[in-house]
């Protein structure tokens, strides 16, 4: 069943194709509305796609913040296994959470993990783009990738653009995860800015201007930016609507209709 | 752009500028519209070198399909693989050897003919992370004033960068042209229409200054209000009425009016007569 995020997102059609092939997608959230519930959502899309006959669909999921055991029960809380499709070679972890960082500040080195991270994802892609599958990449989160970077956010730009090229190469999806409001407190955020301009579809989750409500968990504004393909549709789109997180779901209505 | 470089000047240089993500649009509109002025030989260019950083080469080319030679563009691939991460031995820092490539690549593409070719780079944002500013100028001068430049136009987005920075790239380009939103909330209006200015800078030292509203679709951009008008006290169109006042005027003769037999005064008697 589809809703406005669905909508927003492409994912409301009725194609064999997953709609974000090839396309970047980037979240952005803040202390007082987390997004982490997008990602998820959006892996949950990925790996039970309608019809049941795509079954190439395969996940990468780099996780700096969280571990398996946190996606798994989240996810399947949505109704996705994560074990089961990990023992079909359907879903590949990268658990970045117990990576052992240098001792010393090395911007070299931080740049080197990156390096050898995308090296991983690189030779992944290409052995599940061999076997006709349909891929996507999940990195969870950057800030926290920049943290592996030892700050260097021009080692985080370059491996985003590096798994950027992976879009146009294998036509592979990536979504990853940003938290807006640690750059709030710098003039001109560059990184946040950057990716900004990188991504094909934004999607801010921000909290609502009134401040916090019990059944209003906050707002999501989904940026949708087209691309040139001559189709004559049209191009950019903005969604704006109100979500609600529940126990197992989450609901997503216009401002002022509930459910 | 199209008229290209007089001898013995440097050849024009555009600066496409924005601060919200419509730029690339525009870029890879006036990108279209060379090539095909350099398909159709309207141009002063023979060719294209197009430095391409933030999009991959086959994205340009299903962009230019519609009449993409292999003769008349050739990319210089910045996209795939910067930083040599991948199994290919490349580094775009060296902004020197850049240049040079992009060069031999126009005269590649001129072969044994004579004749110039145009540089398209995109963007210059992507350079200044790889090289400092003292050498991305330095590209993009010697660029301009090769002998075989016919012209050469760049993408820059002014948010991501520092005031004096852009500045060094306005003052270095013969047109800029911005677009800016009209308002700053992110509602679909802005990321469809904006306010496109161009400020020419002539031989002379004057500086021309002229703007349209630009609506950007899926299918390419529109500019509204059918022609570039510059900027002038009065206004240099008719209003709707004017223009309906104008076409109501039954002009004295034979084969107009609305089928009544045409009364015209010559000044000898009134029309009651």
């Amino acid at each position: 069943m589809d809703n406005l995020l669905d909508r927003a997102l492409g994912l409301d059609g009725r194609g064999d194709r997953w709609p974000l092939l090839g396309k970047v997608v980037l979240v952005e959230d803040c202390v007082e509305t987390g997004g982490a519930f997008v990602v998820h959502h959006i892996i949950k899309r990925f790996l039970s796609p309608q019809p049941a006959a795509a079954s190439n669909h395969s996940l990468i999921l780099v996780a700096f913040s969280q571990p398996l055991s946190h996606y798994d029960r989240v996810l399947r809380k949505l109704g996705c296994n994560l074990v089961a499709q990990r023992d079909h070679d359907r879903f590949l972890f990268f658990d970045m959470l117990n990576l052992r960082f240098p001792d010393r500040d090395d911007v070299k080195t931080g740049s080197s993990v990156l390096v050898s991270l995308f090296e991983k994802i690189y030779n992944a892609v290409r052995a599940l783009s061999a076997e006709k599958n349909c891929i996507t990449i999940v990195i969870d989160d950057i800030a926290l990738m920049e943290v592996v970077a030892n700050g260097s956010s021009d080692s985080v730009l370059d491996f985003l653009h590096y798994c950027r090229t992976l879009t146009s190469e294998f036509d592979c999806s990536v979504v990853a995860l940003n938290h807006g409001d640690i750059y709030s407190t710098t003039e001109k955020p560059m990184l946040m800015l950057n990716l900004e301009y990188l991504s094909n579809i934004l999607v801010r989750a921000e909290p609502l201007a009134t401040g916090s409500a019990v059944d209003v968990h906050g707002q999501l504004m989904v940026f949708n930016k087209g691309e040139h393909d001559g189709q004559g549709t049209p191009g950019s789109k903005v969604h704006n609507f109100h979500f609600r997180v529940k126990e197992n779901s989450v609901d997503f209505f216009y401002p002022g209709g509930r459910g | 752009l199209r008229d290209g470089a007089l001898e013995g000047e440097h050849a024009p240089a555009l600066t496409i500028k924005d601060s919200i993500p419509l730029g690339f649009d525009v870029f890879a509109h006036v990108l279209a519209q060379l090539s095909s002025h350099i398909l159709a030989g309207k141009s002063q260019s023979r060719g294209l070198v197009l430095v391409a950083f933030t999009r991959s080469p086959s994205f340009y080319v299903d962009l230019l399909k519609r009449g993409l030679e292999v003769n008349s563009i050739q990319i210089l691939d910045c996209y795939s693989d910067p930083h040599g991460w991948k199994d290919r031995i490349k580094d775009v820092k060296d902004m020197d050897k850049l240049c040079s490539l992009a060069i031999e690549l126009g005269k590649g593409l001129l072969g044994e003919g004579k004749g110039r070719f145009s540089f398209a780079l995109d963007s210059v944002n992507e350079m200044l992370r790889y090289a400092s500013v003292h050498s991305v100028a330095r590209v993009l001068s010697d660029l301009r004033s090769h002998d075989l430049a016919s012209c050469v136009f760049w993408l820059l987005h002014s948010d991501l960068l520092e005031d004096k920075v852009a500045a060094v790239f306005d003052y270095m380009s013969s047109m800029v042209a911005s677009l800016e939103s009209e308002n700053l909330s992110l509602t679909e209006q802005n990321f469809r229409r904006a306010k496109f200015s161009i400020r020419f800078k002539r031989r002379n030292g004057r500086v021309r200054l002229m703007s349209e509203e630009v609506s950007i679709e899926r299918s390419g951009i529109t500019f509204m209000g059918g022609s570039l008008l510059p900027k002038v006290q009065f206004n240099l169109q008719l209003s709707e009425k004017e223009q309906m006042d104008r076409a109501k005027v039954v002009l004295p003769f034979e084969h107009q009016g609305n089928g009544e037999p045409i009364e015209i005064y010559d000044g000898r008697r009134s029309l009651a007569d």
